[in-house]
């Protein structure tokens, strides 16, 4: 661990770095992939809706030595339909029927009591209309563009359009992504993980919003150098904060993960397992989003404004007027340090785009 | 918290005085606490799904040709109806609330029967047009009225009478209060002229041979007596239950203001075809009410009969539920259709015109799910909520002190803090606002743990930075807090900002799990503003963080920071840097 805190030291310093924000275009090319094969599979094999969504009926049994198969086959005589039986960890039994309406569930309650010998008052008959899930789906969406129009606000006030703009490209692939997994692994989507889903927005931004606030602050006062383009900086500042940004999202899986792995494995199903998967799903995808995509984005798009080529192209003009320099006089350099400027513009050139932070402090000369 | 501060100003509680903000989240704390015990409401009130019942999701279906009965308006009568029948069958926690355009949720803790209550729910409201056959005020103890009746009929000797003698005209006098128990009085069937003579009424509800009906009378006679209309008694929602329709009954006016003992019905709600709040010539909100063909009819020969009656017997009582909504006085034969006029404001003249409304339209509700619950489910839930909250909650303590070794004390005593906030809170909202604690909601609660922690390690990330830029620690924790502060209040807007929003467009369980998400977003502010930074001040001035001891997780040797700051910045050519040292 402590390992990392030096390493959190180097990068702050930006002896290391990782380039990404030069590389964006092999993350973008990843995300691109990893939507396409998102939509293929919601295309191809579509989400598993749970009952919620479909109308039907699950059955809680109390603690019973049935067998799940013994179940399963009383459930689907008594109802004729197929049925899912899950064991729970407490010897309880879940027993799934979909397509069921209200007026039948009691039957099938009671015709599942003496099939199972339980008393009929023990068994716990939960009854879904279809129409309860597709009104929970229907305030989902409105929740969902409900809060991007009010986020892409608040975060074009509290930092620039571009950062409202690239949250919001970098929300939308935690979604697909999410979506895009629970289609191609076939997980249930329930209300839970609905809701799931729209807890995501708020806990991905957190992430991006950290990553963000080290990039605003990066950026002050960037025109007026000529050491480091944009992207550069971006990809310095993003650095930066990585430790910050790793932290956090370790931070926040562990509950989620807390929940998922242990409530979800006491209990077998249920709404916790359903929030948490979800939540987990989306919480890396928003840790990983906010890295790879969404700072390289504001990076792209702070590119085009006309102050930012201007800065392009001196940096890149001083670069080589400098490695040019550099190299006919690599010699002369160290022996003269009183060319301060010179030193400084021959150090950046030399380094490997944007890991160096203050090239002030560079040993003088060498090069990388 | 809104937009991010950007000003430099030492925070409250800064490094001046940060014992001011400690001794207030510490006395916060006491309060909370103390409120908790004091009120004997220990632990949150748990949800349905987790302390077992039945929850009932209705749906409102309109007949053809009727779509529009559907709406906010409608539906929120609904409620409200609906309320008062679940919580008349002495249910005292009973939950209806509107999902959605046209979806009502029921939610009836367990112990109640649960059967009965979804017949009851799902009913249209009753609403009848009765005879007033005697009113009088609604509490027995002789309430003074401030307004005494114009005509001082000395008989009546009114307002005084302590005994709530059936004949007292009680306050029944025009003189308007503006609240709605005075518009009750002072309605007027079609702009009639207020009552002259208020008689006191005659004491035999109603003059009949028969022994038996003498014995009806006067066991309605002692209901009437005893009928204590106060709303906060509880009796009111339950006067004259069971009655039928073709019986005297006793009601009480809805906000308990008077009582009344009410002929048959002679008119019922479904008479009435429309029914809606106007202006009249004079500026004057007035209720309009259109009677159906049979309506007309009835509703002519009753205001015919009752016209040519004394007060209080020409009053004509709205009653919805057995609860008297309006009961003004008739003054001539009326038919087709109504205007009810009185001292409304558009308020009060809209609620009566939907409450005539809703009696008459189709609106009426179809099960959509129920869901029983046991409690047995929901202990087990809970359970294992629990413990993946503290299994998670252990995780980032562990995380927290391999990570940040000392300062993970300051984490670990934040999170203790917010912990005492949101259960003391919680528990205190039980009976405050009706919250309840469902499975969601615990889960949100676990999932905050994560947003809590997460600010704390966004303070201690800058405090790092500023010790590697090579600074001492107490200087570092000032400059790092304006920053860091920034950063958590931008983040947490979004996340509350998510709550919000998860709160506002959905509903029930969603709803218990943005609210705890929302709560422990603010309290995260709370707790970092009031406690982690004023405890990061003081623990600042001791050694054994100051001096950066190793496990102290401010070590700046292992931070990598840089050797003590040069006087000035970049002078010539800085040939005293310290070689690479990382």
């Amino acid at each position: 661990m402590s390992k990392l805190g030096t390493l959190g030291a180097r990068l702050y310093r930006g002896e290391v770095g990782y380039d990404f924000v030069g590389k964006r275009k092999i993350w973008y090319g990843i995300s691109i992939l990893i939507t396409i094969t998102a939509i293929v599979g919601l295309a191809v094999r579509g989400l598993t809706m749970g009952i919620e969504f479909e109308g039907g009926a699950v059955f809680t049994t109390p603690k019973t030595t049935v067998s799940a198969s013994q179940a399963e086959s009383a459930a689907k005589s008594a109802s004729g339909h197929d049925a899912i039986v899950q064991k729970l960890g407490n010897d309880t039994l879940r027993i799934t029927i979909g397509g069921v309406d209200t007026a039948k569930a009691d039957q099938i309650k009671a015709e599942l009591a003496k099939d199972l010998k339980l008393p009929a008052k023990d068994i716990n008959a939960d009854l879904v209309g279809p129409s309860w899930g597709e009104t929970i789906a229907n305030k989902a969406w409105t929740g969902l563009i409900v809060f991007m129009i009010l986020v892409v606000i608040y975060l074009a006030i509290a930092f620039e359009w571009r950062m409202a703009l690239a949250a919001l490209v970098a929300l939308i692939h935690d979604l697909t992504i999410t979506v895009g997994i629970y289609a191609l692994v076939g997980f249930e989507v329930t209300p839970g993980t609905v809701i799931g889903l729209l807890t995501i927005l708020g806990y991905s931004l957190y992430d991006t919003v950290v990553v963000f606030d080290g990039l605003k602050e990066g950026q002050k006062g960037i025109t007026k150098q000529t050491r480091l383009t944009y992207s550069e900086m971006a990809n310095k500042s993003l650095n930066g904060t990585l430790v910050r940004s790793i932290n956090t999202t370790v931070v926040a899986l562990l509950p989620v993960a807390g929940l998922l792995f242990i409530g979800g494995g006491v209990l077998g199903a249920g709404m916790l397992n359903d929030i948490s998967l979800s939540l987990f799903v989306g919480l890396a995808a928003g840790a990983y989003s906010s890295i790879f995509i969404a700072t390289p984005l504001v990076a792209d798009l702070k590119e085009t404004m006309p102050e930012m080529k201007a800065l392009k192209k001196r940096v890149l003009a001083k670069r080589a007027a400098a490695a040019a320099k550099g190299e006919t006089e690599e010699e002369p350099q160290d022996a003269a340090p009183f060319d301060d400027e010179g030193d400084d513009d021959a150090q950046t050139a030399g380094a490997v785009v944007g890991q160096r932070r203050q090239p002030s402090r560079n040993n003088r000369g060498k090069r990388r | 918290m809104a937009a991010p501060n950007k000003g430099r100003r030492p925070a409250a509680g800064g490094q001046s005085k940060p014992g001011r903000a400690l001794a207030f989240i510490l006395i916060a704390m006491v309060a909370l606490t103390g409120g908790m015990f004091w009120s004997h409401h220990t632990t949150p009130r748990l949800g349905i799904d987790l302390a077992g019942g039945t929850s009932i999701t209705l749906k409102a279906k309109a007949e053809p040709g009727q779509e529009s009965a559907i709406n906010k308006t409608n539906m929120e009568t609904a409620v409200q109806i609906m309320n008062r029948r679940v919580n008349g069958l002495g249910v005292t926690e009973a939950e209806v609330q509107t999902q959605g355009n046209d979806n009502i949720i029921v939610n009836i803790p367990k112990g109640t029967d649960s059967e009965q209550a979804r017949q009851q729910v799902g009913q249209t409201a009753k609403l009848y047009f009765r005879p007033v056959l005697t009113a009088a005020q609604g509490s027995p103890t002789p309430t003074p009225s401030g307004s005494p009746s114009p005509s001082a009929t000395p008989s009546a000797g009114g307002k005084g009478t302590p005994k709530a003698t059936p004949s007292a005209s009680g306050k029944g006098t025009p003189s308007a209060k503006s609240s709605p128990q005075g518009r009750a009085v002072t309605d007027a069937l079609k702009a009639s002229p207020t009552p002259s003579a208020s008689k006191s009424g005659s004491p035999t509800p109603a003059p009949s041979s028969s022994a038996d009906a003498q014995a009806a009378a006067a066991k309605l006679q002692q209901q009437f007596t005893a009928l204590d209309c106060d709303p906060k008694k509880g009796q009111a929602a339950k006067a004259g239950e069971g009655a039928k329709s073709t019986d005297p009954t006793v009601a009480c006016s809805q906000d308990g203001s008077e009582k009344y003992i009410l002929g048959p019905a002679e008119v019922d709600g479904t008479d009435v075809a429309k029914s809606q709040a106007v202006i009249n010539q004079n500026g004057q909100w007035i209720v309009q009410m259109d009677f159906t063909g049979g309506g007309s009819k009835k509703f002519a020969s009753i205001t015919g009969k009752l016209s040519q009656q004394q007060y209080p017997n020409n009053r004509f009582a709205i009653a919805l539920d057995n609860q008297v909504v309006s009961a003004p006085t008739v003054s001539s034969t009326l038919s087709g259709s109504a205007e009810i006029s009185g001292s409304f404001n558009q308020k009060s003249a809209q609620d009566l015109a939907n409450v005539l409304s809703y009696g008459a339209l189709p609106l009426s509700f179809q099960e959509q799910s129920v869901t029983t619950v046991t409690a047995a489910l929901g202990a087990d839930q809970l359970h294992a909520g629990l413990i993946a909250g503290a299994i998670g909650l252990g995780l980032v303590i562990i995380y927290l002190v391999a990570y940040y070794r000392g300062l993970a004390l300051i984490a670990i005593l934040s999170l203790v803090v917010s912990a005492i906030l949101t259960y003391t809170i919680m528990a205190l909202l039980g009976p405050g606002i009706g919250f309840a604690l469902n499975l969601p909601a615990v889960c949100g609660a676990i999932v905050a743990i994560g947003i809590t922690a997460d600010s704390f390690i966004v303070y201690f990330e800058r405090i790092r930075d500023e010790i590697r830029e090579g600074r001492t620690l107490r200087p570092a924790v000032e400059r790092a807090w304006p920053r860091a502060r920034r950063t958590i209040l931008v983040s947490d807007f979004v996340s509350f900002l998510a709550a919000a929003v998860l709160f506002i467009v959905t509903v029930g369980k969603v709803q218990g799990f943005a609210f705890t998400l929302g709560l422990t977003t603010l309290l995260d502010v709370v707790v970092v503003f009031l406690f982690t930074k004023p405890v990061m001040t003081l623990l600042a001035r001791r050694p054994f963080f100051a001096s950066g001891h190793p496990w102290s997780g401010l070590d700046p040797k292992r931070l990598g920071a840089k050797p003590p700051l040069r006087r000035a910045r970049r002078t010539t050519s800085a040939p005293v840097d310290n070689p690479k040292e990382a």
